[in-house]
Formats: structure tokens, sequence, C-alpha cells
């Protein structure tokens, strides 16, 4: 007699995307079931030790303001932190912390170990149990594990990473593993097939590890964190943050290593034609590199700290699927590493997942309802990328169980919500790394207001807590109230004035300005004006922030707010699900296949589509009048 | 995006034809609002904005330095009593093709956006104005509309013009990835001494655009060939030289002087070369308005051609107004005609010369011949001589063959002056010190702009280029 239980929510995988997905449901109320091949793997990180960087460090705000558990993760357990791009506009800094991996994992352990409703469970999921409905739609209604045990439960989250039928490759050594040789998912693929969805195959990699003690830091350059550490999360107090970081080093490749890389290419099992899986083009291995940009003299090496209690050190910007003995030659050539001694081979992985045009914005299966689906299944890569659609999958399929509307972000409110588009509606042909050249709205979506963006609707789901939400309230009260009083207060034109613009080095007035218009000026700013704006009164320095940027950019900023309403004018154009596209008439051959293929859910997201034209989009919005008058 | 809905749109709403009279139709939220800030009534009195529905108003178009550019009937139909069911302003024009053109610039200008084409169809069906039972036909006419623009647009663009956008939207998109490369993975790209390079490469963009904007002055073809313009005092002889070289009376010739008010274009062949002629209005002091326009654009022609043809009256002395022309041929290929040769001459090709040599202080390639345009068949008339030489300095390869087809569309033109200000943003924020991420923002639209011209979008065209150019890390 086999085991049987009724549950919820069941969330396969515990990576970034299944912890997320996993609390989620339960922190709603849901019963719910994590399953991973290990239990000693929950949130591990087998590539880069670290969270955040462009673009992925605003994806991260944005998931702690809707109530995700990475930013306070993280938090806790860095050993490093820089803000990038302080020099450019606030748009476009970006928080990344070195983490210490091992403490992630383990902090992430405990947090999902100590969650209300929530049951962790070491198994191997092999498929899926569904029914058919009375409009022969296919509904979830439960699971079955390789020992046979049975969950019933309403929805389901997967969120497989890289473990399905994943198999390693290093140089002319394969083995069918997971990452760090953990144990492959060779079952479910079958079932998920049967289910009529469509599997592909994507690939990627990571570098070395090596030994600290074998290397030799004097030759490097020493790579420090920010003297004063910003948090991820805004929960977080700054003040509890502060502390002594570990360094990364900068070293870098050289002719001897290319032409070492050069000569062994026939070896390596992607030039071989070995490798069957579509790279990433943004984390290319280092045979790439050097046969793509051959003119370059030198790559950049960094070599960063796995954590505070192992001498395993990453070896960043050099992953690579070269046979063993030619990748100890060849990083025994770069400066700083001429002993180095490699405690893990860099390998190239192997996994299957799906193309996501089969899921709703929603992150649900278009076809089987209560299926949803996270992270490098749905073809995205890095863990913050995976983390997000984890959040917003698991929010999803809970709203599923408790009859609510699901939450989906729209293009110009988050990042996020431009990465589940891109993922939904195009058709991407390698793992989707976030970038902040992918955001139209980038002027607005920055990571100092993700708060300001999403809060209140994390608070509405149910995963911001009322004090959270308070705070939230508090501080925009803050900002608007200064933005006015900046706005309304003018200084005249008098001599106290006009010294204190002189000796800032601005030029002096001709008539009076309000303390906006003086912020506006690039050699001054909010803090500068303190010596003549008397009626200041203490403020957060988050608030100080939102202000000064607000007024600093406000014509920009203007400008594209307008741009956004276009953009969702058209986002709210719904297309009902029952309108069949044969039936409409004028569209183009090629716009009729990709519109049937994609199934869009707007007007909007229809025109994202590559093959539908603009003249398409008009013949689809007269159409659609005519459908909502008939129908 | 486009919008469907609120924007203000506007278009010829008669087919062109050189019946002179025609119809600029507004119809939107704004589209009174719009018509009235370039709309002067007689009385300079009466507010459009204030009028009743359906009414009509006599008056004047006006451009943004409030000179005249047509003499017009406005009438005024308020929402929903029109045929879009929104507010709609028609401007009944008298001033011909060109004119009517220029009247929808500047209705553009004030705000209007062009209108798709069968857009007004659209809106009228939208909001309810048509049966339904026609939704199908609407469908019909937007899309065989749209393949016709399209299709037409292509085998426009199948020249040098269209290179030219790709090749400039190509070095945009290159400064566009640069950048983004550098944002994305700033530990490995640096931005240093970028902000001036950028700068630099930017005026370069804004000229090549500029540049073919000029072509596009007027909204009026300039067709393959070498770009020739007659320039010379009022009454000179340019008309009549132009109608020899023509063969028919096209420009207007009067013995008062100013007839021609503006420019005319035509192209004559000559042996298989192809010459862009322009006519221009004598150049004189003028207190007219109209003729001032035209004085004025003749000079900018001649800055811009390939090839001056300056027509002096040889039974007169130089005046103020000679002395005013003769220093547009600075360092310019051109042809003096001493025309009126059959009448007493008091001007002889070496005073001329003494008087090129005072004044220039480089002469270019100036060539000086007798002309008669009294009788074309004469055989004094020198207009052999004239096409002689013209011929000769051609195949010496001393002019420029313009083989580029220009910019003849409204919608092409309206793209490239949305390119041109995008990248006079960029510009702007350089010289502000704005941070690099927002000349990415700018430089994007005007990438998008050009691209509306070829009819390509900008999609994963970013992405691509940064991981086909620039070495990411990891």
């Amino acid at each position: 007699m086999e085991l049987k239980k009724q549950v919820d929510v069941c969330v396969v995988g515990a990576g970034h995307a299944g912890c997320e997905a996993a609390l989620a449901c339960a922190r709603l109320g849901l019963k719910t079931v994590i399953f991973t091949v290990s239990v000693d793997s929950i949130a591990l990180m087998p590539c880069n030790p670290n969270v955040g960087g462009s673009s992925k460090g605003h994806l991260v705000r944005e998931l702690d303001a809707l109530g995700g558990e990475m930013g306070k993760n993280i938090d806790k357990t860095f050993i490093q932190s820089k803000m990038l791009n302080v020099s450019k506009g606030p748009a476009v800094h970006s928080l990344r912390a070195q983490a210490d991996k091992a403490e992630y994992s383990r902090a992430m352990r405990k947090v999902l170990e100590n969650q209300e409703n929530l049951l962790i469970k070491q198994a191997e999921v092999c498929e899926l149990l569904w029914e058919e409905t009375e409009d022969h739609k296919k509904k979830i209604t439960g699971l079955k594990t390789f020992t046979g045990a049975i969950y019933e439960c309403k929805a389901v989250v997967l969120c497989t990473g890289t473990y399905l039928r994943a198999r390693c490759l290093c140089g002319e050594s394969i083995t069918y593993t997971g990452p760090n040789g953990l144990q492959a998912a060779n079952h479910l693929t079958d079932s998920l097939k049967a289910m009529g969805i469509e599997m592909r195959r994507f690939k990627t990699g990571t570098p070395a590890r090596m030994d600290k003690r074998s290397l030799d830091f004097s030759k490097m350059e020493e790579q420090l964190g920010d003297e004063r550490i910003v948090p991820f999360s805004f929960s977080t107090d700054p003040d509890s943050i502060q502390k002594e970081q570990a360094s990364c080093w900068l070293t870098y490749t050289n002719e001897n290593t290319h032409e070492i890389i050069r000569n062994n290419l026939d070896r390596s099992p992607i030039y071989a034609g070995i490798i069957e899986g579509t790279g990433p083009r943004y984390c290319p291995s280092i045979e790439d590199k050097v046969v793509k940009f051959a003119e370059k003299e030198r790559h950049q090496v960094f070599i960063e700290p796995e954590g505070l209690h192992t001498n395993e050190m990453y070896v960043g910007g050099m992953s690579s699927s070269l046979p063993e003995d030619v990748q100890l030659a060849m990083y025994r050539t770069v400066p700083g590493l001429e002993h180095c001694e490699i405690v893990r081979n860099a390998y190239a992985i192997e996994y299957d997942c799906i193309n996501a045009k089969q899921l709703n914005p929603s992150l649900e299966f278009k076809n089987i309802s209560g299926l949803f689906s996270g992270g490098q299944f749905n073809g995205s890569s890095g863990y913050e990328e995976a983390a997000s659609q984890g959040l917003i999958a698991g929010i999803n399929a809970s709203m599923s169980v408790l009859h609510r509307d699901p939450l989906i972000l729209d293009r110009s409110e988050s990042y996020i919500g431009v990465l589940i588009d891109d993922l939904v509606t195009k058709d991407n042909r390698e793992p989707y790394r976030m970038m902040t050249s992918r955001a139209e709205y980038r002027l607005l979506l920055r990571q100092d207001n993700a708060d300001l963006r999403l809060r209140k609707k994390g608070y509405e789901i149910g995963l911001i807590s009322q004090q959270e939400y308070d705070a939230l309230v508090e501080k925009e009260e803050l900002i608007d109230r200064e933005i006015q009083r900046l706005k309304n207060t003018s200084v005249g034109a008098n001599k106290e004035i006009q010294h204190f613009l002189e000796e800032s080095g601005s030029s002096i007035l001709k008539t009076a300005a309000t303390l906006a218009e003086l912020i506006c000026r690039p050699e001054l700013g909010y803090a500068a004006l303190a010596p003549i704006d008397k009626e200041r009164h203490p403020l957060p320095s988050s608030v100080v922030e939102q202000v000064e940027i607000e007024i600093k950019y406000e014509g920009y900023i203007i400008r594209q707010k307008r741009q956004v309403e276009q953009y969702r004018k058209m986002e709210k154009k719904m297309i009902p699900v029952t309108l069949d596209y044969d039936e409409v008439p004028s569209l183009r051959l090629e716009a009729r296949q990709k519109l049937k293929e994609f199934c869009p859910v707007s007007v909007g997201q229809a025109s994202r589509i590559s093959g539908v034209s603009p003249a398409d989009i008009s013949v689809l919005l007269v159409y659609l009048e005519h459908y909502k008058a008939t129908k | 995006m486009e919008n469907f809905e609120k924007e203000t749109i506007a278009a010829i709403a008669t087919a062109l034809s050189d019946s002179g009279i025609g119809i600029v139709r507004i119809s939107g939220e704004n589209a009174i609002y719009i018509v009235d800030s370039i709309f002067r009534s007689t009385s300079g009195k009466k507010i459009l904005t204030k009028v009743q529905s359906h009414t009509i108003h006599y008056g004047y178009i006006v451009d943004k330095d409030e000179n005249i550019i047509d003499e017009v009937m406005t009438s005024v139909m308020k929402a929903p009593k029109s045929y879009t069911m929104e507010d709609t302003v028609e401007i009944n024009c008298h001033g011909g093709v060109l004119v009517m053109q220029k009247v929808l610039e500047t209705v553009l200008q004030a705000g209007a956006r062009l209108a798709e084409p069968g857009e007004f169809t659209k809106r009228a069906f939208l909001n309810g104005r048509i049966d339904l039972s026609r939704a199908e036909a609407v469908i019909d006419v937007i899309h065989s509309q749209n393949e016709y623009a399209l299709s037409s647009s292509v085998s426009q663009l199948k020249g040098r013009l269209s290179d030219k956008i790709r090749s400039l939207r190509e070095d945009i998109l290159y400064q566009i990835a640069f950048i983004e490369s550098a944002l994305d993975d700033p530990e490995h790209i640096s931005l240093e001494g970028y902000p001036e390079q950028l700068a630099e490469k930017v005026t370069g963009f804004e000229k090549e655009i500029q540049k073919l904007l000029a072509t596009a002055d007027n909204g009026r073809l300039m067709k393959e060939g070498i770009s020739t313009v007659i320039v010379g005092k009022p009454n000179a002889g340019k008309s009549s030289l132009l109608n020899m070289l023509l063969g028919e009376d096209r420009a207007i010739v009067t013995e008062i002087a100013g007839t021609t008010r503006d420019a005319l274009h035509e192209t004559i062949n000559l042996h298989g070369i192809s010459l862009n002629m322009i006519d221009t209005a004598g150049i004189h002091e003028t207190q007219d308005v109209v003729e001032k326009i035209g004085v004025e654009r003749a000079k900018k022609y001649a800055v811009e051609a390939d090839l001056i043809l300056y027509v002096v009256d040889a039974s007169e002395t130089l005046d103020e107004d000679d002395q005013n022309i003769i220093p547009l041929l600075e360092g310019k290929k051109a042809i003096i005609l001493l025309n009126k040769s059959d009448l007493e001459n008091k001007i002889t090709e070496e005073s001329l010369k003494e008087t090129l040599e005072k004044v220039l202080e480089h002469t270019g390639e100036i060539q000086i011949l007798r002309t008669s345009t009294i009788d074309p068949s004469s055989e004094n008339s020198g207009m052999e001589e004239l096409e002689e030489t013209i011929r000769n300095m051609f195949f010496e390869g001393k002019l420029r063959h313009n083989n580029e087809l220009v910019v003849t569309n409204l919608r092409h033109k309206e793209a490239l002056q949305d390119a041109l200000n995008s990248l006079q943003l960029v510009e702007r924020s350089i010289e502000d010190g704005m941070p690099e991420d927002f000349y990415s923002i700018d430089l994007t639209s005007a990438y998008a702009s050009l691209g509306k011209i070829i009819g390509e979008e900008v999609d994963e065209d970013v992405v691509n280029e940064i991981f086909s150019k620039f070495c990411m890390g990891k």
C-alpha cells in the first residue's frame, strides 16, 4: 500500500526558485510540501558566489518588496558588498554582494525548516497526476515520487533548475549528474512530455574552484567592498549589517593562456560538437571569449572566496569545458595562479527545460490548470531570475488555490515584469539573463524605489506585514511633503544666497528661484543646499534619496511616465481566450501563426511578438471591437 | 507604441492633385486647440476654441514665426457630431500641393501626429460611428493601405537612402550597445572619456540626418542628378533660361521684377546627365514677406548646390544686388551667364573677373559665358555653349553626381525629425553632464525612429549587438 497524502501545493525543487515559491505558499496559509533530491542542497549556489549585480540587484530588491526571502537571506550571509555603477545614473545603480555559500544555504534551510505550513521532503518527483476537465483541459491533481508516494494537491510549482536529465561535461568525460555531482532527476521529463509539454535542452557552465593556499595574491589587484554597506532588504536595518568584509582579487589572462586554449579547441566538447544544448552568450566560456574576441589581448579574471570557512576560491571569467589537463595548464599561465591547485574542475552542464511561451504571464501553463513553473526550468539563468519567478509562481499557485486574481506585474512597474513578459512572449534561444537594457522604462524601475513600486502589492497579496506597510506609507508621505516644500520655497537673489552660490561654484541668481530649481543644478544637490534651506527638518536618508532623484531627473521621469501611459493602454486591451485567429480577416499569415502559437493575453503583449506588425495590431484592434459587440 | 485613441491625428484628406485645392483634416482631443494655435483670422480676434460647432472661418495659417503659409477656410466640428465622432477641424487650402503639405507640416509641428492609413475611418468605427457590419470592410481598408504604404515605401527605398539609414542605425546601435554593455558589466567595460567621443559622433549623426531632411524641404522630391541652382537678381533672365533648357513655359516669365517668388524645381536631361534644376527667386532687398522667404531660400539652395548658374544682366552695371550674390559663389562650381548679350553690354568678362577676384577669397571652378534668352532658336543664344560647358565639367569629374534618392514622404520626414530631436536630447544630456545611462535612452529613441523609415523595429537588436560586439563577463 503506497503512502498517500493531501496538501494544497507541491513545489518541486528547492533551489532559489523553489524556496521562494514554497515560502510564499506556506506564508499565505497553504499546506505546502517542497521536494528536493537532497536536503543538503537547499538554496545551493552551484556557480558564482554572489547575489545581485547589474539589473539582478534590481530583481532582488523587487523580490524583497513583494515579500520574498532572498534579500533578507543575503543580508544575513554576505561577506562583501558593493554598489555597482555609482558613477552613473540612479537607474543603473545596482547592489551586489559576495555570499558565504554554505552560510547562505544553511540560513535559507533554517527559514524553510521553521516555516509554519511547510514540509521539506527529500524525494525525486517522477510523475505529475492530472485529470481532464469538462472543457477538455488538463487539471493538476497531485504528483508521485520515485518511491511511489502520492501527494494529492491543488497546484504544483515546478522549479527543477538544472536537474532534469542533467549531464555534466568536462572535456571527454561525461557524468550523468546534476550540479556539483548531485543526483540528476531523470524521470519527470517523460511525464511532462506525456502531458503535452514541449521540452528543450539548454546548457550552461561554471569555472573551476581553486585552493586558496596555492594562489599568489601579491600578483593580483585587491578588490574591496564598499565602506558603507547598503542592505538588499528594505526591512534590514543598515546599521545592523556593517561589518568587516572579505576581499576579491583581479588578475588577467594573457597570450600564453589563449594559445593553450586555441591549441586544444578540438578537445572542447562544445567545439567538438558533443554538446547539443544552447549556451548563454552573456557568460561565455573562456574558449568562446578567445575564439570570438580574438583581438582582445587579455581577459579579466576575478578570484572570489566561496565562503569564510573554506579555502575554495571561485575563478570568475574562466568557465570552461576543456579537459582537466588543459584546464590546469591554462589556469597556470595566469599571474598569481602559476602554482594553482584545482579543487573542483570547471564543467558544462546540460539539462531539460521548457520554452516559456507555453506559460501565461502568471507562470501557469496555458493548457494545464494548477501547474506553475519558475526558474531555469523556464529557460532563464541566474539565482535572482530564478528566485523572482519562483516567488511569482508561488504567489499565483496560491492565488489559484485561494480563488483570487493572479499577480501579474507589467513591464512598466518592475524588472520582474520585464523578465516574465520576455520569457513568455519572446522566442528565447538561450538561457535568459536579466539586463538593464531589456527594461524600457528603467528610469522608473530603480533599485532604490522598488519598495515604493511594489510593497503595496506585496501587502495586498499578504506577504508584507502591517508594520512594513505602515513604514512604507510614512515614507511616501515624507517624500511627497518634502518635494512640495522644496518646490514651494523660493529664495531671493539676495546677498547671502549669491554668496553661497558663488562659494559653491554655481552661477548667481538673476531672479528668485525655488530650492527645487537649485537642486536641479548639476553642481548642487539636496545636501549642498543645507546652509540656505532654513526650514529643513532632518529626514531619513532613504527619503532624501528619493526627493533628490525625483527633483533632479524630473524632466526625464515625466517623459518616461508619458511613455508608460501609452504602453498601459495597449496592455489593458485584453484578448479573450476564446478568440479564434483564423476568424480574424486580413491578418498576415506569419502574424496569424505567431498569435496562435503564443496566445497573447493582451494587445500589448501581441504587439511584442516578433512577426506581428503594427498593421496586424490595427486589424486585431478593430476585430476585437467587433468581437466584443457580437459575442 | 502607438496610441490609437487619444492622440490628435492629421492628414491631407483629399487626393493630391494639381487642382490646387485640398483639405487637411485634423481629428482628436486637441484638434481645435492645435489649429487655433496656427490659425489667424483676418480680424486677428477670432479664437477657434470659442467658436460654435459646425461653423466656417476665414483666415490664414501661419508658421511659428507668424509667416503666412496659406489663405484658408477652416471648418470646426465638435465631438460627437463629426465623421470620427471626435473634435475635428478641416482646413481648406488654396495654395496647391506644396502649400497643402506645408500646412500639414505646420499642423504636425503644432502637436498632431500624422494619421496612419485608414485611421480616420478606424476611429469612426471604434467610436461607434460606422455600423458594425462594416467592420470587416474597415479592416480590409486598413490592411490594404498598410500593405500599399509598405510596398511603396519599400520600392522608394531600395536605393541609397535606405543604405544610408541602415548605416546610420548601425552606428547608433553600436553606441547604445557599448553604453549598455558597460552598464551591465561595469567591471569589464569602462566608459571613461566616452561622453566626449559620443558627443562628436552624435554631431556627425545629426549632420547626416539634417542633410537628408534638407532634401525633403517642402516635401518636394529631389530626384537623382546634379543639384543645380539658378541665381541672379530679379529680371536678369533666370526663368527664361530654365524655360529654354526645359523647352516649356514652366516658370512664369513677366517683365515685372520678382515674379518667381519662391523656387521652381525641374529635372532636365542633358545628353544623359541629369540636372536637378532649381530656379530661385531673384535675390534683392525686398519688403514683401513672401518674396523675402523666397530670397532666403534661394541663398540656402545656393549654399547646398553642386553647381550654380549665375545669370547676370549684362545690359546693366553690377549693382548692390549683384554684390549680395557674388559671395554665394565662394568656393563653388559656377557658370556665370552674361545674359542679354543681344543688348548693349555694360559688363565685360574682364571687369567681371576683376570683381570676382576682389570679392572672393577662393574662386572655385568658375566659367563665364555669353547668352541671350530672348530667342532660343537664335544661334547667339549661347545655349549650346552652356550645355557643352556643363557636360565638360561633369565628364572632367568636377561635378558631384547626387545618387541619393531622397526623402519624399512626409512620414519619413517626421521620423527623421524625431530622430534628430532625440539626438539633440543626447547632446544636451552630455552637455549637462548627465550620467551615461541617460544617453542610451534617447539614442534608442533615435534608433527606433529611423527604423520606422525602413520598417524595422528595435526588438532584440541591442541585446544581440552587445553580445556580438562586446565581451561580457563571468
